[in-house]
């Protein structure tokens, strides 16, 4: 390819694209590309939150509860303050205003005000000189405290409505309680052949970043506070920094620098983001605060442990006629994400295969322990492990493959689901194709030797969330686009860069639709002062918003340089092509001038060239209140299946080869993709076969492996090879088509690899990870006669509240819930009328 | 306990880091890495744990891949330290982080440093590894993103190169199986 002076991908890798993709040579998207980080990441030069070292900076450390439950009675810190080096300490009366991701759950404080609700739960801090002085002041704090009953479990939870974690929630320990019905599901189960009931359990996992938290706070005497952190969502914390600390939002800047990996779990505003900001407000010092790895774990937001029940029937043919779901999420000490994580664990079962009445209990409970909130998949995993097996079990007493069962029933193109969410393309097909045909699936499927197995499981997940945390009718996504008279072009977005490549996304579509290279854009991301809003890197959203934002702004930048460009040249715009650089008649490709030249042509005939692009995802078609959460502009669709290998003997689970295909869209950069692709089958690995939270139940809810050595995760030697399908379905919602990627392919992982055990050795394992422990008791249970199975037997009884009924569409709904007149979408924002309490604006300097 | 922090008697130490000597002084405790990243502003080498567990902390010392962390920053005087500030080639990239950079083996790029090395003293000893020695070379370092595929395919391709071979990468890692 001639032209690409700048496209700074090694002419090998330039080789190996060109190669059989004639169609692709002209364009940016869908072709190979170095990320435009790439170069800083190896070389060590990005700077990551800890990297940066202020003059005069001052290390803040907090001092952790040691107590799941208790009263804070006390607290002398006059000791720490003598210490020679110790600048300033605080304790929970200093910042009093209670913070938290949802507008629902505004039930942390950045140091405990009265209560500790978990070990490792932050009460008082203190910036030092030094990070040992800083260390050794923590141990001259005093705290007095009143140990109340720790609640450990969220069968204690329900058993125990006394005493309260906390003063808020549905009922006693109950965060939340969800019950949604769409369709009479009861009829569904008299119309099926079959009906099949069972409980699943997914062990809560952590995200493990490689990096640790860290923030980096700066007070200027003017009046202003600079926040530099690893966070995912600078919005957010910019939010919740005006709240707690009552400065108007324009006196706060928080830039995210590149996190050092985030998965979900730096999604949340955190304690050590406003302590530091605090501690820097207060000694007027720069104070940096870096959490050691122990604190990550207590950090946390990590996957719920989720135990669930599932009843499903179906007719002969695989059908499904209603499906019930009930899922109980331990929601550790804190609200976090916790009720949009809960409505997750039931939205997404009806956009795979075809659901036509389904009905959905959820609750989440308070419990002791570090909280939970998003990880990878937010609340959709677990569900998605439970209706996997289902599935598979299904298939087998129905004697069906169960390939062709799924392929049967699959959810059709651009329809509304029985929960009024709105599918757009719809891949999953041709991705169970694609992993049948190439893991030899027909050849293996129950033929295979004792001892060795395939299992085949699917999902899907969303495109970024169609609504947005806060109660707005704003854009979720803003795009600012600077145009340099030399030809350079810079974009300025809100999106963080976690290692996901939203940097280079902006790069790539903007330069697709200028027809310049994408190393001849800078781009300009996640700090508040500088880039427009967007909402954040979760939910998949950042592509296909991002993108889209961009798009619309380079377009009409491109407009003011077609005008301009078509008066030099005296043809109509519309015949104007952006490519290789230049702006040209596509008639006579020869007349035409330099993109520099363009966009002098445009400043001298419109002045200085800035454009703007933003992006609101389409309004959701449910309108019952819980349709806030599942709506999405478009999903992604995966199918993968695993091969294992079990020793009856020591229980251990090998995968040697995971196949998947994802239906991605389209690819913007094919080798990022399948970087997430391969990411997200590592994870899932992990939590299939040894991550998991633990706590020791009888010393006071402490966790137990707070450490990466003991907190298991794949290394090298146990991460399997990876076949990797792309399946490109363009939806119309996508910017080019695209949709994400970055989470998805987490999910069918684990059922598969649980499936694949089933086919290796008989035994199913409902329960995650898949430890040897418990496929040898389930082995021991199969020769006693027993059901060859290891998983929870029974759901508790859980106090439910009425359901709320909603006719699905083929019903004659129209996504209201019945006796209820078009009440708007929510769940999360049941206060909304009080959304706006705290919101920036409001806030006082 | 003491009550009063005792500003320790400063170790002062000469070395060579990425092939200059080098002269520091900082308090004895202090670990190789806080030495490098807080005293030689070398911040490109990263930590995830500070316990000898991750592996992102990872230098070479006198050409043997260690744990930064783990080795007190007075055990390094008199020795070579290289980070992976001094990879590149003046203005070239090392062929390990080009390989990196084109395939995508760096995602948040924050194991990136750590793993770059050890590669790279692998590739010294082992111009022609296999993929399972690069499995064991790379074992005790943790990566959350890439799932270690893209950073294989790498370590591969820039093996090739360096032995001087014209490799171009697998289009199924480009573009997946078709
Ligand atoms: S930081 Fe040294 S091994 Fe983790
Ligand atoms: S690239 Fe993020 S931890 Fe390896």
């Amino acid at each position: 390819m001639d032209g690409d002076r700048a496209v700074q991908v090694s002419t090998e890798v330039r080789q190996a694209v060109a190669a059989d993709h004639p169609g692709r040579e002209k364009r940016v998207v869908g072709r190979a590309h170095r990320k435009v980080d790439a170069v800083a990441k190896v070389t060590g030069q990005t700077r990551f939150a800890d990297d940066l070292f202020l003059p005069r900076m001052l290390f803040a450390k907090l001092l952790r509860s040691p107590h799941p439950h208790a009263r804070i009675v006390k607290i002398d810190t006059r000791k720490a303050l003598e210490l020679e080096g110790v600048k300033a300490v605080l304790t929970g009366e200093d910042l009093p205003i209670p913070f938290g991701i949802l507008p629902v759950s505004q039930d942390e404080h950045a140091l405990a005000l009265d209560k500790v609700r978990f070990v490792g739960d932050p009460v008082a801090a203190v910036a030092a000189v030094s990070e040992e002085i800083a260390t050794q002041a923590l141990d001259l704090i005093e705290v007095e405290y009143e140990p109340l009953e720790p609640i450990a479990s969220p069968e204690e939870a329900i058993a125990k409505p006394e005493p309260r974690i906390h003063d808020y929630g549905d009922r006693g320990n109950f965060h939340k309680l969800i019950h949604l019905e769409f369709g009479n599901v009861e009829q569904g189960f008299a119309e099926a052949d079959l009906v099949v009931e069972d409980c699943y359990f997914y062990q809560g996992s952590t995200h493990l970043p490689m990096e640790q938290h860290a923030a980096v706070a700066e007070w200027s005497p003017q009046g202003k506070l600079t926040l530099w952190s690893s966070t995912q969502t600078p919005h957010y914390v910019h939010r919740a920094l005006s709240k707690v600390l009552q400065l108007p939002p324009s006196r706060i800047r928080v830039i995210a620098c590149p996190n050092g990996g985030g998965f979900g779990g730096k999604s949340d505003p955190f304690s050590h983001e406003i302590v530091a900001a605090k501690l820097a407000m207060v000694t007027g010092r720069p104070v940096k605060i870096t959490l050691t790895r122990e604190e990550v774990f207590y950090c946390h937001r990590g996957r719920h442990p989720t135990l669930m029940w599932v009843k499903a029937g179906v007719k002969r043919d695989g059908s499904v006629t209603a499906l019930h779901f009930k899922s109980l999420l331990d929601g550790g000490a804190y609200g976090s994400y916790g009720v949009a994580s809960t409505y997750y664990t039931g939205a997404l079962q009806t956009v795979t295969y075809q659901v036509p009445r389904y009905k959905f209990q959820g609750a989440r409970v308070f419990t002791n322990k570090p909280p939970c909130g998003p990880k990878r998949g937010h609340g959709t995993p677990q569900p998605r492990y439970a209706l996997e097996i289902h599935l598979d079990k299904i298939a087998e007493r129905l004697g069906m493959d169960p390939a062709e069962l799924r392929l049967r029933h699959l959810v059709p193109p651009h329809s509304l689901t029985a929960n009024y969410l709105r599918v757009g393309s719809m891949g999953l097909g041709e991705c169970i194709r694609k992993v049948v045909e190439g893991s030899g699936w027909r050849e293996k499927f129950r033929k295979l030797p004792y001892g060795r197995g395939v299992g085949l499981a699917c999902s899907s997940y969303i495109c970024g969330a169609g609504l947005p945390i806060y109660w707005n009718n704003l854009p979720q996504s803003g795009v600012q686009l600077k145009l340099d008279r030399g030809g350079g072009v810079t974009v300025y977005c809100g999106s963080t860069e976690i290692g996901q490549g939203s940097d280079s996304i902006l790069a790539y579509v903007t330069a697709e639709v200028l027809g310049i290279d994408p190393f001849d854009i800078a781009v300009v991301t996640a700090d508040t002062d500088l880039t427009p809003v967007d909402l954040g890197s979760y939910s998949s959203r950042v592509t296909l918003m991002t993108g889209n934002a961009a798009i619309q702004a380079a377009h009409k930048a491109r407009d003011l340089l077609a005008s301009a460009v078509a008066q030099k040249l005296d043809v109509p715009p519309s015949r104007l092509e952006f490519a290789g650089g230049r702006v040209f008649d596509v008639q006579d490709p020869e007349r035409g001038v330099a993109f520099a030249e363009a966009v002098q042509l445009a400043e001298a005939a419109f002045g200085t060239i800035c454009t703007v692009g933003s992006y609101t995802p389409p309004p959701a078609a449910g309108r019952y209140r819980g349709a806030g959460v599942g709506p999405s502009p478009a999903y992604s669709y995966s199918a993968a299946v695993a091969e294992v290998e079990v020793d009856p003997e020591t229980g251990i689970v090998r995968v040697p080869t995971i196949w998947i295909a994802h239906d991605v869209g389209q690819c913007i950069n094919p080798v990022t993709v399948i970087g997430q692709i391969e990411g997200s089958v590592y994870m899932g690995l992990g939590e299939a076969l040894m991550e998991e939270m633990v706590y020791r139940a009888n010393r006071n809810l402490v966790h137990k492996i707070p450490s990466m050595l003991e907190y298991k995760s794949p290394t090298t030697l146990e991460m399997c090879d990876v076949v990797t399908y792309l399946v490109e379905d363009p939806d119309p919602s996508g910017p080019f088509g695209a949709k994400e990627v970055g989470q998805g392919p987490l999910l069918p992982v684990p059922p598969a690899i649980a499936n694949a055990v089933y086919d290796a050795v008989g035994v199913r394992i409902d329960e995650i990870p898949i430890t040897p422990e418990k496929v040898l008791k389930a082995l021991k249970a199969k020769a006693k006669g027993d059901a060859g199975r290891f998983g929870p037997i029974s759901f508790p009884e859980i106090p439910w509240p009425d359901p709320i009924r909603v006719p699905p569409p083929w019903e004659g709904g129209d996504g209201t819930a019945v006796g209820d007149k078009g009440r708007g979408a929510g769940g999360m924002r049941e206060r909304r009328t009080r959304a706006g309490d705290y919101a920036g604006g409001e806030a006082r300097g | 306990m003491a009550r009063r922090a005792e500003p320790p008697g400063h170790a002062h130490i000469s070395l060579e880091v990425n092939g200059e000597p080098v002269e520091v002084s900082f308090p004895p405790h202090k670990t190789l890495l806080e030495v490098l990243r807080e005293d030689l502003g070398l911040t490109g080498t990263k930590h995830g744990c500070e316990l000898g567990e991750c592996g992102t902390c990872t230098v070479l010392l006198d050409g043997q891949p260690v744990l930064s962390c783990l080795v007190l920053g007075v055990a390094a005087a008199g020795r070579k330290v290289k980070t992976v500030e001094g990879m590149a080639r003046g203005p070239e990239l090392h062929p390990l982080q080009r390989a990196f950079a084109d395939l995508g083996a760096a995602q948040c790029g924050y194991c990136t440093p750590g793993i770059l090395l050890a590669a790279e003293a692998l590739l010294e000893r082992n111009p022609r590894p296999t993929r399972q020695d690069i499995k064991e070379a790379l074992a005790g370092n943790l990566c959350r993103c890439t799932g270690y595929i893209k950073i294989y395919e790498a370590v591969e391709l820039a093996a090739a190169w360096m032995r001087g071979e014209d490799a171009a990468p697998p289009e199924e890692s480009i573009y997946g199986r078709r």
